[in-house]
């Protein structure tokens, strides 16, 4: 009696594990950064949904797009290697896409169905974590930036990263609480290239940073939108798109300012089709739908981050939506971005450099 | 002295409760800001209910909570049963431990163990997406389990062991004597537990953080994956509502107990009469 019990609950339980797994409605996994995509608040436009209702009208077929967030390229590596999930689009930043693609974990996109590509700017192509073109199909971009409050800083002062080691504004100064992003405003402050695998050059950045420490009011990253909105502090260095949210919400006491110093970090996130994709058809059909005009436009109003989409940044409602001054600020028209960015951009170093880095930065976080 | 004792008082309230009154008014904010409240709006609340993700995570939340409270309140139960049977002293003792180590086990290491775990019975049956609804379930059943044998076995150990025997012996059978004398003497005991499992499931992050599948995220890896930019005020929106649903029960079950407390001191005061 017992026995045929416990047999019977067996037997339940393993049909309710594979009426959870056997779905027979066509499924997209789609794996993005939290916050990174127009979805309907505010009157938006609602990404998903205009997807999924455009799917059916177009191949008369129903289909569930699972949209998941991830807050940090380590949490998507970390669940995407374990092989716990399986996602059909991911969108990593770019050191990321170079680690993924040397461990084989992306797939080569047919670009048949991606026809939109076409309308990405040549700019944005070759660049050095996929020089085929094989992998990726870039998203957003940013370069980073130093933000400052003009009723307390001396229009003077801003002077490239100089304005983040001014004595004059001690306390009042915000850096970035991690390793890469902080070694990397006393690296391009000092012109050294910030992916040299030479440990007296990590040295010199980390003097650099031991001569900030005293002078800084916090080391932080998500925080510097309140912390600047507030007047709480008067520096920090953040991306061009963020500085643009905290310009919407700074207190009437605050009056928010912005400039590129030279040189300065670049980055960009690219959708990328991870190995353990199960529907890679659907997956570039998805990404081609992100290129098209009024899902780009859409999103690029959304995250404020510029777009490598040549039909967003010249499309007259976006360039009306966000204004002149916020394009010039956006879009710097560098010229020579390719190279610019080659030799700026961080990537992905040694496990071995890493180590170290990791030690001098506990070093600077400890003192 | 009286009044040191009154300020104490007064900062430790302060202590507890600014951060949620903060929370609160700023989700009546018509602006973005946490710094500026520029003027009074339910803009977010309306925002909120417009956000169809948010909305499936809150569901999937609930789903999780109360799926994994009736599975762990029904094996805990069963458990507390088992345990309180067994005769070896010694065997009772070491159960107690095991039963005990998903409770005092680091969350990061249940969360991390139970992934490795799910991703290699996953390899071995051939499945895409080793993690699931149902790993996240199982998961949060072991972590919850122990809250509910904790609170069972002590009833279990009040109760008169002659109960049950007098009921079999007035011709129950154990099922009959287990359903009709032993559930209801240990049903506070039950509830508690199944309270407790509901709330641990709910705020877990971390375990839930490894063991979650694709396209299912529940609310707290949704409101972290938010703060690569900011947390938007639809989450303070979100938090009142909670804040104050979870007020309400209290102030339900407090009265409640006080109403069933006085019935009880009045049923007894005239027995005594």
């Amino acid at each position: 009696m017992k026995k045929t019990f416990s047999l019977a609950l067996a037997a339940a339980m393993l049909v309710l594990l594979f009426v959870g797994c056997g779905n027979s409605a066509k499924v997209l996994n789609v794996y993005n950064w939290g916050e990174y995509i127009s979805d309907g608040s505010e009157d938006s436009y609602d990404t998903i949904a205009e997807f999924e209702k455009w799917y059916e009208a177009t191949y008369n077929e129903n289909i569930t797009v699972n949209y998941d967030t991830f807050q940090s390229n380590e949490d998507m590596y970390a669940k995407l290697s374990a092989g716990a999930v399986s996602y059909d689009v991911v969108i990593p930043s770019d050191y990321m896409i170079a680690r993924m693609s040397s461990e084989n974990m992306l797939l080569p996109l047919n670009f048949d169905n991606i026809p939109n590509y076409a309308n990405i700017d040549p700019n944005f192509k070759g660049l050095y974590y996929d020089p085929d073109n094989l992998y990726t199909v870039p998203y957003a971009y940013g370069i980073v930036g130093v933000i400052y409050n003009a009723n307390e800083v001396d229009e003077a002062d801003a002077d490239g990263w100089n304005l983040m080691w001014n004595e004059k504004y001690s306390g009042r100064i915000l850096s970035f609480n991690n390793s890469r992003d902080a070694f990397g405003t006393a690296m391009y402050k000092l012109g050294i290239d910030v992916n040299s695998t030479n440990t007296a050059d990590w040295d010199r950045a980390y003097e650099e940073l031991m001569v900030q420490r005293p002078l800084l009011y916090g080391q932080v990253m998500d925080e510097i939108y309140n912390m600047m909105e507030s007047g709480e502090a008067a520096i920090g260095a953040y991306y061009a798109g963020d500085y643009f949210t905290m310009l919407d919400n700074q207190a009437d006491t605050v009056d928010l300012r912005f400039y590129y110093p030279d040189p300065t970090n670049y980055y960009i996130d690219a959708m990328c089709i991870p190995s353990c994709c199960q529907n890679k058809e659907l997956a570039e059909i998805f990404i081609n739908f992100m290129l098209s005009r009024d899902a780009a436009v859409a999103n690029a109003i959304y995250t404020y981050y510029a777009s490598p989409n040549s039909i967003v940044f010249n499309d007259e409602e976006y360039l009306d939506e966000l204004g002149e001054e916020t394009i010039s600020i956006l879009y710097p028209g560098i010229s020579d971005f390719a190279k610019e960015y080659n030799r700026l951009a961080y990537r992905n170093l040694s496990q071995d450099m890493l180590d170290y880095i990791n030690t001098l930065w506990e070093k600077v976080k400890i003192n | 002295m009286k009044t040191a004792s009154r300020i104490y008082t007064a900062l430790l309230f302060i202590f507890l409760f600014a951060p949620i009154a903060i929370l609160l008014i700023f989700s009546f904010n018509e602006s973005k800001s946490l710094s500026v409240f520029s003027q009074f709006s339910l803009k977010w609340y309306r925002e909120l209910f417009r956000d169809e993700a948010t909305l499936t995570s809150v569901r999937n939340t609930l789903l999780l909570a109360l799926t994994a409270m009736i599975g762990s309140t029904i094996l805990g139960t069963a458990a507390a049963v088992g345990i309180q049977r067994l005769r070896a002293r010694w065997l009772r003792a070491s159960l107690n431990t095991v039963t005990n180590i998903p409770m005092t086990n680091p969350d990061i290491i249940t969360g991390i163990s139970m992934m490795l775990m799910f991703v290699f019975s996953g390899r071995l049956f051939g499945l895409a997406n080793s993690l699931s609804f149902w790993t996240m379930l199982i998961a949060h059943v072991t972590f919850c389990l122990p809250y509910v044998i904790l609170q069972v076995l002590p009833k279990l150990r009040q109760m008169d062991a002659a109960l049950p025997e007098a009921a079999m012996d007035l011709g129950c059978t154990p099922i009959q004597a287990f359903f009709k004398v032993t559930l209801p003497e240990i049903m506070p005991g039950i509830i508690t537990g199944a309270i407790m499992a509901f709330t641990m499931s709910l705020d877990d992050f971390v375990i839930s953080y490894f063991t979650s599948g694709a396209g299912f995220q529940t609310l707290p890896i949704r409101i972290y994956n938010m703060t690569k930019k900011t947390v938007t005020p639809k989450m303070y929106a979100l938090a009142t509502i909670i804040f104050f649903v979870i007020l309400a029960l209290l102030l339900i079950s407090n009265l409640t107990d006080e109403d069933s407390g006085r019935k009880r001191k009045a049923r007894k005061s005239k027995t005594i009469d």
